[in-house]
């Protein structure tokens, strides 16, 4: 009984496919956020060095 | 000479001499062949009833591996550059350079065939219907491939990169030309409707190839 | 402000930040109500339980070919317009794409051992599907063989256009061959042929399923206008360093 689900005599399959689905949602919303972070970390670390864009290194020349 | 059937005559005799690409294909498509004897072993009945299949293999991996050459060679002299900045549309140009690279290498493996099919223990009914069917289906291997060539040539990488990428798109024309040559050595499906679906297929790489090529040059060339 | 105006990067970035806080919320609970409809759908009367895998196996089959027009219109504007924008989307869109045709497969496989007695058939919308596999594959290792973004892009884009035709082959192969797999019962003309108690926890999701790839969408292609931006300033910094010829 999963859930309170009589899944029937395929119930492994079902739940199988289930978990997989899962496993593979977890994993790429895992890797989108991760390589979120790592992203924003080296633009800090870009900027604490000093390196900026052209854009902002603009808006700082007419602050 | 028109400038067209001047490239064109120029790749037919570069392939045909030394370090061409043209002998190369049918040595390839040889052994391929005769390895798989070894691999799946002796028994007759199993290799007539595999051969077309085997024959087709190899004659996919045979024009896939010698299409590498179509545009790095004469990238690699200059001649590229020169045909991209001459007056003759470029498609017409690739057109004209694949055509001669499939009379060069992918219309040898056709006559070999026969030969091959001796070692594929098929008679002279099933060997013809696998020539047939390569005959009309490597024009659309070589079209397609064209696609791959490009690409390689305009990123600068070759080898894998250029099979992984054209080998999904050539499993159509695998699948009707073996179901087309076991048709007529089987049956019960009639001959013609595979047939003419491998016909097809030519026709629509043909186009679908060469504007591809071309975009794939002009944009990697720059 | 025109829609043109978020083709701006850092414009979309700023639509990104705004946007996705809501549509995470929304996915959540598209998901809620769409697996509370599947755990209470009934049994089908042949394939009793198991066809609550049908509520992951054909969403995600439609999402696998919507990936691949959305790398299609992205390959469009590349090649025509030659929008930044147009390039990261393309390369944002390939993971997810591969990955939803990852699931249809393995979904379907796991159906299929029960109701057809195999995990694999070689019929034609397997094939086509496991062939649209292998290009997503294809096109992610091109993403990753050339170095320079907008070259990479342009080729993608060629390869995308002509891999497209496979998508049509996919959709019609049940109704142009005799194969293993059902026939459409969904998209079709007549409109669905599926019961009401199980064609609503299908819709709910699809729906849910397709919001999550926007959501995705949006916030990889966000990664990848940073990640282009980190490119960029580092290729300056090299250049800025002392010894270096400038």
């Amino acid at each position: 009984m999963i859930f309170g689900m009589d899944l029937g005599p395929h119930a492994d399959f079902i739940v199988a496919a289930y978990a997989i689905a899962a496993v593979v949602l977890v994993l790429m919303i895992g890797w989108i956020v991760l390589d979120h972070r790592a992203q924003k970390q080296k633009l800090a670390a870009l900027e604490s060095q000093g390196v900026t864009r052209r854009s902002e290194r603009a808006v700082e020349r007419l602050a | 000479m028109s400038p067209l059937a001047a490239i064109f005559m120029r790749d037919l005799r570069l392939a045909v001499r030394v370090g061409g690409g043209g002998g190369i294909g049918v040595l390839f498509f040889l052994i391929v062949v005769v390895l798989m004897p070894f691999a799946i072993g002796p028994d007759l009945t199993l290799l007539s009833r595999i051969g077309p299949a085997i024959l087709w293999l190899g004659a996919l991996l045979a024009s896939l591996l010698t299409l590498d050459r179509l545009f790095t060679a004469d990238h690699e002299d200059g001649s590229l550059d020169l045909i991209l900045m001459g007056g003759t549309p470029l498609e017409l140009a690739i057109a004209a350079k694949a055509f001669a690279h499939w009379l060069t290498t992918g219309l040898p493996l056709v006559i070999v065939v026969p030969l091959l099919g001796l070692f594929m223990n098929l008679d002279g009914r099933a060997s013809a219907a696998v020539a047939l069917t390569l005959l009309v289906g490597t024009p659309a291997l070589t079209f397609i491939g064209v696609i791959g060539a490009s690409l390689s040539v305009a990123l600068r990488r070759g080898g894998l990169l250029l099979a992984v990428l054209v080998l999904p798109l050539t499993i159509p024309v695998l699948i009707f030309g073996v179901s087309a040559s076991n048709a007529a050595i089987v049956g019960p499906l009639p001959f013609g409707t595979p047939f003419t679906i491998l016909c097809a297929l030519s026709l629509v790489s043909l186009v679908v190839g060469i504007f591809a090529a071309a975009a794939a040059l002009r944009h990697g060339m720059e | 402000m025109a829609l043109i105006d978020y083709a701006n990067p850092t414009r979309f970035l700023g639509f990104a930040e705004r946007v996705l806080p809501w549509l995470i919320g929304i996915t959540a609970l598209a998901f809620v109500a769409g697996l509370y409809l599947t755990q209470g759908a009934p049994d089908d009367y042949q394939q009793g339980a198991t066809v609550k895998i049908m509520f992951l196996h054909v969403p995600t089959a439609w999402l696998s070919m919507f990936g691949w027009i959305v790398m299609s219109i992205a390959a469009l504007g590349t090649l025509v317009w030659r929008h930044p924008l147009a390039d990261v989307a393309a390369k944002a869109a390939a993971p997810l794409g591969a990955a939803f045709t990852f699931l249809c497969l393995t979904t379907g496989s796991l159906w299929g051992r029960p109701m057809w007695g195999t995990y694999w058939v070689w019929d034609a919308r397997l094939t086509s599907e496991l062939v649209l596999f292998l290009m997503y594959l294809g096109v992610i290792a091109l993403w990753h063989t050339v170095e320079e973004p907008s070259r990479a892009a342009r080729a993608v884009a060629i390869l995308t256009l002509v891999g497209a035709i496979n998508i049509p082959i996919i959709k019609w192969s049940v109704d142009w061959w005799n194969t293993l797999h059902q026939p459409a019962s969904v998209v079709k003309l007549g409109g669905p042929a599926i019961h009401p108690a199980i064609l609503t926890p299908l819709l709910v999701m699809a729906v849910a399923f397709t919001l999550l790839f926007v959501t995705l969408h949006i916030a990889a292609m966000r990664n990848e206008i940073l990640r282009r931006r980190v490119r960029s300033l580092m290729l300056l910094r090299a250049q800025a360093a002392p010894g270096s010829a400038s």
